[in-house]
C-alpha cells in the first residue's frame, strides 16, 4: 500500500491505496466521487477524463499513486456552490450537447481544457480537441456547438474583467 | 376550438408546448455529475462477480476445476454450469415459424462453449480485484471443434455444426409473398418474363450487412439486494419490465418478488434490449450468498458478449420497365443469427421483410429468410432492427437500377414511389403505410442541397480526371416503427404485447406525478412527456414530474425500443391526461354549480360557456384531496391509468443526400456535406428531434464507414476492443444540415410519428451510393460496408487493372 495526498475539487484527502489503484477507481470507489466513469478499458472513449494539475488526462491511464500531491477537478466541483452552472456546462445545457449523459463529466472537463489552451477555436479544431472524447448519442453537433459558444462565452468574460 | 367572443379569459393563453424546443429537465444533473449509474452502487456487504470467458470459438469442456480459485484471498464462491442446476434456460421472445430450433441457452454454459466469450464460471470475491484475480486460478481443458463464422458457409449442408444435436445450423426459414398476402403478383413469374422482355430489365445483386455493435458508451452494470422482501436489481437496461417478467418466467423467483429498477442508463440503441446471462447470474449468486452482488462489464467484454447486429447476405433481383417502373422485387436473405438466440434475435430479419419494398409501388413480391447458426456472439436488435437493412438492400438497388436505365437516382425513385393522394396504402408486403408525402421532403432536401450544382461539379471533376473524385449519394426511406399493434405482434408470433401503460397521479397541492412504462437512456422523455401532460391538463411545465424504469413505482409497461417511446406510450400519457379530465368534470360542474355540458375546458381550467368564472384543474385537485364536499358517488380521486394500444406502427420517411468525396489515390473517403429532411409528423421537441437525428445519422455513417466486427476464420474476435473497434470520434462527422416537413401520422391524437431510428436506417445506403456514384466511371460496381481506405483503394485497383486486361486483351 501507498499513501498519497490529493486534491479534489478544493478538498483535500489521504488514503493508504495498492500501488495497481487506477486514478479513476481511486476517485470512483475510495474517494466517493462517482461522477467521473468508465466507458472502456483501452483509453479511448474518455469518459474519464478529469483535470490533474488543469491538464486534462484520462484517469484510467495513470495511477492514484502518480497523483499524490497533485490538485484533480472533476465534474462535480465544476458549478459554484450555489449550484449556479459552469458556463459549460450552461454552454451544453444550451446546445443539447448530451443525451444519455455518460461521456458528459469527460466532455466537459477535456472542454475546459481545450479552451483554455486554444480561446478562439474553431469549429474543425474544436472537433480535433475532442477527438480522445467518444459519444455515441449526440453525433458530436451539440457538443460542438456548445465548445464553440463556451468558447465565446470565456473571451467575453476575460473582455468584461 | 371555437370559443365565443365574449369569453376571452376562456382562451388558451399558454404558449403550447408541444412544438417548443424546450431545454431539457434531464441535463443538470448528468452535467453536474450527480446522476446514478448502476456501477456507481455500492451496498453494504456487497460481493463483487466476475465471469470466466472461454477464448475459442467452439469446444466441449473437458474438465473445469474451480478448488485454487475458490481458496484464493477473498473469493467467497465459484460457480460452473453444473454447480447451478437451478439456473434456467435463456429464453428467446420470437419463435419466427414453427420449426424455429432453440439451442439449449443457459446463464452458466454446460459441457461446451459456442463463441469467444461464452460464459463458463462465476467467481464472488469481496472485490473486483480479487474476482478478477481468481479467474486466473480456474482451470479450464478445451477439445477444440470445427469452427464455422461465414453464414454462407454455415447454412450448407456438411459445414460443421454449431449446435451437432441439431442437425443444422439452420435456425429458421420464413417468407413472404405477395400472392399469399392477396397483395400482388408472383414476383418469381415476373421476374422471368421481364428477362424475356426486351422492353424490361432485370438486375441482381448480392449486397452485405457489416455486422456492427450497438457500442453504448455505460458498459453493462447490475447489483443485486437479495435482502429486502423483494429482490432488487439494478441494471443498465433498456428493460426493466421485460427483464422482471423473463427473469420469472425463466428463473428460480417469482415475479411479485422481484422489483427491476432501471436508474441512469448510459445509452442502449437496442444494446440493452437483452434479459442478459449476467442479470439472471449476478440475482442467482447474490440469492444463494444472500447478499447483495454486483457484476460490471469491461468494455472487452462487452464487444465480445452484448450482442452484435446486422450480420445479413441478401440476394436481390429487382425487375423493372426500360422507362423505371418497377415489375418485381425477390429477396432472398441469409441472417448470421450467431451462436444462441436473443430476444428478438430471429425476429430481427423478418422486420426487414415488411419493409424491402420501402416506399415504392411494387406489383409483386417475394422474401425468403434463412437464419443461421454460426459460432460468434449472437445478434439481436440495434438502432432500427432490421429496417436498416431492408433500406440498404432496396435504396442500394434502385441506384443499382437507375444506373442500368441511364437515369437520375432521383428521377428513377420519384417514378416509383406512392403518390400523396394513395395514402393510406396498402403495400405490397401487407402494411398501411397512414401518410407520407415524399416529393416534398425530397423537393426540400434537394434545393437546401444544391443537387444540380453538386451535379456539374462532378461533372467537372471526371472530366478533369481529378484524384478527388465526388460522388452523390441518395436514400428515400420509410422506417416502421413504434413496435405495437399487440394483434400484429400475436400474428407474427411475437411474445408478447404492444401495448404501453401510463398512470397520471394527481398531487394535492396541484402537482403531477407521470408515471410511464416507456424508460429513458438519453431521449428526454421527462422534458417531451411533461410538454405534452402540460398541453392536455394546461398544467405548467414546472409542475410535471416524470417517473419511469422502475417496476415498483412504474408497474406496467413494455419499455423503450424500436422507437416506441413516443408513439405507443406517449398516447398511454395522453389517454390518462384525458381521463384526468373526463373524471374533475362532474366535480368542477358540482363547484360550479353548472350542469356538465355547460363546460369547456380550455387552459387548464373549466368554466362555464360564454362566461368568465371557471376552476382551475389544480383548484380541482386540491377539492378532491379535501373530499368535504364532492357530488355523491364520486370517488374523491383523479389519478388515472390508461393503457394504450395502436392500430397501426408509425411510419416516418424523408430523404437523405449525401456528397462525398473519393480520394483515389489512397482510397479515403470524406463525407463533404450531408443533408436530410426526414418527415416525422407533429415535432413534440425540435431540439430533441434534431439530437436524435445527428445521433442516428452519425450512427449510419459509422456502419458505412467505419465499423465492423470482424472474426477471424477460427471465430477469434479480432475487433475487441474501440481501439480496434472504429466508432466515430468528432473529428471524423461533420455537421448535419438537417429540416423536417410535416405530414401528421392519422393514427394518433398527436399526429406524432416516431424518429429515433431514422438517422442510422438512411444514412449506410446514402453513403454507400455516393462513394459507388463517385467510382462508377473507374470501373467500380460495388463496395461492402464499411467502404474502409483500404477497401476502396482496392476495388479501385481492381477495376483499374481489369480494365487494363480487357485493353490488351
Amino acid at each position: 500500500m501507498a499513501r498519497i495526498t490529493v486534491t479534489v475539487d478544493g478538498m483535500r484527502f489521504t488514503h493508504e491505496v495498492e500501488p495497481r489503484t487506477l486514478l479513476v477507481h481511486y476517485l470512483r470507489e475510495t474517494v466517493g466521487r462517482t461522477g467521473t466513469v468508465v466507458g472502456c478499458d483501452s483509453s479511448n472513449c474518455g469518459a474519464c477524463t478529469v483535470l490533474v494539475d488543469g491538464e486534462s488526462i484520462k484517469s484510467c491511464s495513470v495511477l492514484a499513486v502518480q497523483a499524490d500531491g497533485a490538485e484533480i477537478e472533476t465534474v462535480e466541483g465544476l458549478a459554484a456552490g450555489d449550484g449556479t452552472l459552469h458556463p459549460v456546462q450552461q454552454a451544453f445545457h444550451e446546445h443539447h450537447g448530451l443525451q444519455c449523459g455518460y461521456c458528459t463529466p469527460g466532455m466537459l472537463m477535456r472542454s475546459v481544457c481545450l479552451v483554455r489552451e486554444n480561446p478562439e477555436p474553431t469549429e474543425d479544431e474544436v472537433r480535433e480537441g475532442l477527438k480522445g472524447n467518444m459519444c455515441r448519442c449526440t453525433g458530436y453537433q451539440g457538443i460542438v456547438s456548445a465548445v464553440m459558444a463556451y468558447s465565446q462565452a470565456a473571451r467575453d468574460e476575460e473582455v468584461g474583467r | 376550438m371555437s370559443t365565443a367572443p365574449d369569453a376571452p379569459s376562456a382562451q388558451d393563453e399558454r404558449t403550447p408546448e408541444i412544438g417548443r424546443a424546450r431545454l431539457r429537465r434531464e441535463d443538470e444533473r448528468a452535467l453536474t455529475g450527480r446522476t446514478r449509474w448502476t456501477d456507481d452502487m455500492t451496498l453494504p456487504g456487497m460481493l463483487h462477480l466476475s465471469v470466466l470467458r472461454s477464448p475459442v470459438a467452439h469446444a466441449s469442456i473437458t474438465e473445469l476445476d474451480t478448488t485454487e480459485a475458490a481458496r484464493a484471498p477473498g473469493v467467497v464462491g465459484v460457480w460452473t454450469g453444473e454447480d447451478l442446476p437451478e439456473q434456467g434456460a435463456m429464453p428467446t421472445a420470437w419463435t419466427v415459424s414453427d420449426d424455429m430450433r432453440t439451442p439449449p441457452y443457459f446463464p452458466l454454459s454446460v459441457g461446451s462453449v459456442k463463441h469467444v466469450g461464452d460464459i463458463v464460471a462465476v467467481v464472488a470475491a469481496t472485490s473486483k480485484e480479487a474476482a478478477d484475480d481468481a479467474l486466473e486460478l480456474i482451470d479450464v481443458d478445451y477439445d477444440e471443434l470445427p469452427v464455422v463464422v461465414d453464414p454462407m458457409v454455415a447454412k450448407q449442408e456438411g459445414s460443421p455444426l454449431v449446435h451437432p444435436d441439431l442437425g443444422t445450423n439452420v435456425c429458421a426459414t420464413w417468407g413472404l409473398d405477395s400472392v399469399t398476402l392477396g397483395t400482388g403478383g408472383d414476383a418469381a413469374a415476373a421476374i422471368r418474363e421481364a428477362e424475356s422482355d426486351p422492353d424490361q430489365v432485370v438486375v441482381r445483386r448480392t449486397l452485405r450487412q457489416n455486422r456492427v455493435t450497438p457500442a453504448y458508451i455505460e458498459p453493462r452494470s447490475i447489483v443485486v439486494d437479495p435482502t429486502a422482501e423483494q429482490v432488487t436489481m439494478w441494471s443498465a437496461t433498456q428493460v426493466p419490465h421485460i427483464v422482471r417478467i423473463l427473469m420469472a418466467m425463466t428463473q428460480p423467483i417469482e415475479e411479485h418478488e422481484l422489483r427491476v429498477v432501471a436508474p441512469d442508463v448510459g445509452g442502449g440503441f437496442g444494446g440493452k434490449l437483452q434479459f442478459t446471462r449476467e442479470e439472471a447470474l449476478v440475482l442467482l449468486i447474490a440469492r444463494r450468498l444472500r447478499l447483495p452482488c454486483k457484476y460490471t462489464e469491461s468494455r472487452s467484454e462487452s464487444m465480445q458478449s452484448s450482442h452484435h447486429a446486422r450480420d445479413q447476405v441478401q440476394e436481390l433481383t429487382l425487375a423493372a420497365r426500360r422507362d423505371g417502373t418497377i415489375t418485381a422485387l425477390d429477396v432472398d436473405l441469409t441472417a448470421d443469427m450467431g451462436a444462441y438466440l436473443g430476444i428478438l434475435t430471429a425476429g430481427i430479419p423478418l422486420l426487414g421483410g415488411f419493409m424491402f419494398n420501402g416506399i415504392y409501388r411494387i406489383p409483386a413480391y417475394s422474401f425468403h429468410c434463412t437464419d443461421v447458426f454460426t459460432n460468434k456472439t449472437m445478434t439481436d436488435a440495434y438502432r432500427g432492427a432490421g429496417k436498416p437493412e431492408a433500406t440498404f438492400g432496396i435504396e442500394r438497388m434502385m441506384d443499382e437500377l437507375a444506373v442500368e436505365l441511364d437515369l437520375d437516382p432521383i428521377e428513377v425513385r420519384r417514378r416509383n414511389w406512392i403518390r400523396p393522394e394513395e395514402f393510406p396504402y396498402a403495400t405490397v408486403a401487407g402494411l398501411t403505410y397512414d401518410s407520407g408525402n415524399y416529393d416534398r421532403a425530397t423537393d426540400k432536401a434537394l434545393a437546401m442541397f444544391g443537387y444540380d450544382e453538386l451535379r456539374a461539379e462532378q461533372r467537372r471533376r471526371r472530366e478533369a480526371q481529378d484524384p478527388v473524385q465526388l460522388g452523390i449519394g441518395v436514400c428515400t426511406f420509410v422506417e416502421l416503427s413504434g413496435l405495437a399493434p399487440s394483434r400484429v405482434l400475436g400474428g407474427l408470433n411475437y411474445g408478447s404485447g404492444g401495448w404501453e401503460h401510463s398512470t397520471i397521479r394527481m398531487l394535492p397541492t396541484g402537482k403531477v406525478e407521470v408515471v410511464a412504462g416507456t424508460t429513458s437512456h438519453g431521449q428526454g422523455h421527462a422534458t417531451a412527456f411533461s410538454q405534452i401532460v402540460s398541453d392536455e391538463l394546461g398544467i405548467p411545465f414546472e409542475d410535471i414530474v416524470l417517473i419511469s424504469g422502475d417496476t415498483a413505482s412504474a408497474h406496467k409497461g413494455m419499455d423503450t425500443y424500436g422507437s416506441r417511446s413516443l408513439v405507443v406510450g406517449g398516447m398511454a400519457i395522453v389517454g390518462a391526461a384525458r381521463k384526468v379530465v373526463e373524471k374533475a368534470r362532474p366535480i368542477a360542474a358540482h363547484m360550479l354549480e353548472a350542469s356538465t355540458d355547460d363546460l369547456e375546458f380550455v387552459g387548464g381550467k373549466f368554466s362555464v360557456k360564454g362566461t368568465t368564472s371557471g376552476v382551475t384543474i389544480q383548484e380541482i385537485m386540491l377539492s378532491t384531496w379535501l373530499a368535504h364536499d364532492l357530488p355523491d358517488g364520486l370517488e374523491p380521486n383523479l389519478d388515472a391509468d390508461y393503457t394504450f394500444d395502436p392500430e397501426n406502427f408509425s411510419y416516418p420517411t424523408g430523404t437523405h443526400l449525401a456528397a462525398v468525396e473519393v480520394d483515389t489515390q489512397t482510397g479515403r473517403v470524406t463525407v463533404r456535406d450531408y443533408v436530410c429532411v426526414q418527415d416525422v409528423g407533429v415535432l413534440v421537441n425540435p431540439m430533441i428531434v434534431d439530437g436524435q437525428v445527428h445521433g442516428g445519422l452519425t450512427q449510419g455513417i459509422a456502419q458505412a464507414l467505419y465499423e465492423e466486427i470482424q472474426y477471424s476464420d477460427e471465430g477469434q474476435l479480432t475487433s475487441g476492443t474501440l481501439a480496434d473497434y472504429l466508432v466515430p470520434a468528432a473529428p471524423d462527422v461533420l455537421r448535419y444540415r438537417t429540416d423536417t416537413t410535416v405530414t401528421e401520422a392519422t393514427t394518433n391524437v398527436l399526429g406524432v410519428k416516431a424518429v429515433g431510428e431514422t438517422g442510422a436506417t438512411a444514412a449506410p445506403p446514402a453513403i454507400v451510393n455516393g462513394v459507388l456514384d463517385a467510382l462508377r466511371p473507374l470501373g467500380v460496381t460495388d463496395i461492402t460496408m464499411p467502404c474502409t481506405p483500404s477497401k476502396v483503394w482496392t476495388a479501385i485497383d481492381d477495376a483499374r487493372r481489369a480494365n487494363k486486361g480487357q485493353v490488351t486483351a
